[in-house]
């Protein structure tokens, strides 16, 4: 195997500077209470993946992360704050020994995996070889259109996108069918205002 | 409450965030984009004007009605590609079939183009609808409780 020695690039200090935001923004929402902060972190986090895989040249999944991690979710999550409380009830947790010896022994054997990774921008790792290599060679002979992205996702792999279809397809009719009741012509009214004040 | 800067700023947008998103739906071969962005985008748009005018004034635009039967077509519509390119003799979603005289695998590109529509027509009524269930459940919120 022949070694490949990832360079030193200003791009690498982006990304590093990417993901410390990363980590300060998920501390910051595990350490607040207020869920509208959390809300909104968690929108800015999700911002900052979509900045972090344009900066991996992965265009269509930064988009895909800024327009239904940071947009959608995020309204998503206002809404279904609402229906509940404004505060998370403050908690003292115990001291759960058995619980933090399973995080640091999990934490430390994913460490150890990372050793053997390939390296960043590597291209010959199993990810950028075979069959991914594959559909680059193949594209543009089989499929007229400059994308690859999408010729992977809409032709080579069509049968996959229309079970992930059926995936949102069926979560619409799951949400219909569970908070429906009020909402639609013919349905019982229901009323969730004494779970939306505080405490 | 009668946010009236908000209310223009929205009607001024409203027009050309739907622009952006069959944009993204139909660039989708050139760039990135296709039917999941596009369809976040296009019921987006309509979150924005439930925010500005009220849940009651959006669903008289769009009702709940006509996205469940949208969330049905889009993937029928999917499927039906699939089941198309089968009656026409290749494998489901096989799309040379649909041009099987093209030299340049033209078939491939309509094939794609219909079903990135279908994906878009089901991501955008099934966000919308979900959206509608959620916030359809609360009386509109006090300016105290924020």
């Amino acid at each position: 195997m022949n070694a490949f020695q990832p360079t030193l690039s200003p791009i690498v200090f982006i990304d590093l500077s990417l993901l410390t935001m990363l980590l300060l923004v998920a501390i910051a929402m595990l350490r607040s209470r207020h869920l509208f902060a959390v809300v909104m972190l968690s929108g800015i986090y999700s911002l900052l993946s979509a900045a972090f895989f344009v900066s991996l040249d992965a265009v269509d999944v930064a988009f895909t992360e800024a327009a239904v991690g940071a947009g959608f979710s995020t309204v998503l999550m206002l809404a279904g704050m609402l229906l509940t409380a404004r505060r998370e009830k403050p908690k003292r947790p115990g001291r759960a020994p058995v619980a933090l010896a399973v995080v640091v022994a999990a934490g430390a054997a994913m460490i150890y995996a990372t050793i053997d990774m390939p390296a960043f921008g590597d291209p010959n790792s199993p990810a950028n070889s075979y069959v991914g290599q594959a559909y680059v060679d193949r594209t543009a002979s089989e499929i007229p259109m400059p994308n690859i992205v999408t010729a992977v996702l809409a032709s080579y792999r069509g049968y996959d996108t229309m079970g992930e279809t059926m995936v949102i397809f069926t979560a619409g009719v799951a949400v219909m069918l569970l908070l429906g009741a009020g909402s639609v012509r013919g349905g019982r009214e229901v009323s969730d205002t004494d779970n939306g004040k505080d405490e | 409450m009668d946010h009236l800067i908000l209310k223009v700023t929205t009607k001024l947008l409203f027009a050309p965030i739907i622009l952006f998103a069959f944009y993204v739906q139909f660039h989708g071969d050139y760039g990135p984009g296709g039917g999941f962005q596009a369809g976040v985008i296009f019921a987006v748009a309509f979150i924005l004007h439930a925010f500005c005018f009220g849940l009651d004034e959006t669903k008289k635009a769009l009702p709940q009605k006509a996205l469940t039967i949208a969330m049905v077509i889009g993937f029928l519509f999917y499927a039906g590609t699939g089941v198309a390119t089968m009656l026409l003799g290749a494998n489901f979603l096989g799309y040379d079939a649909i041009a099987p005289n093209s030299t340049h695998h033209a078939g491939q590109h309509y094939g794609i183009i219909l079903v990135e529509w279908g994906v878009g027509v089901t991501v955008a009524s099934t966000l919308l609808t979900v959206f509608y269930h959620f916030t359809g459940r609360e009386p509109d919120i006090d300016q105290e409780d924020w």
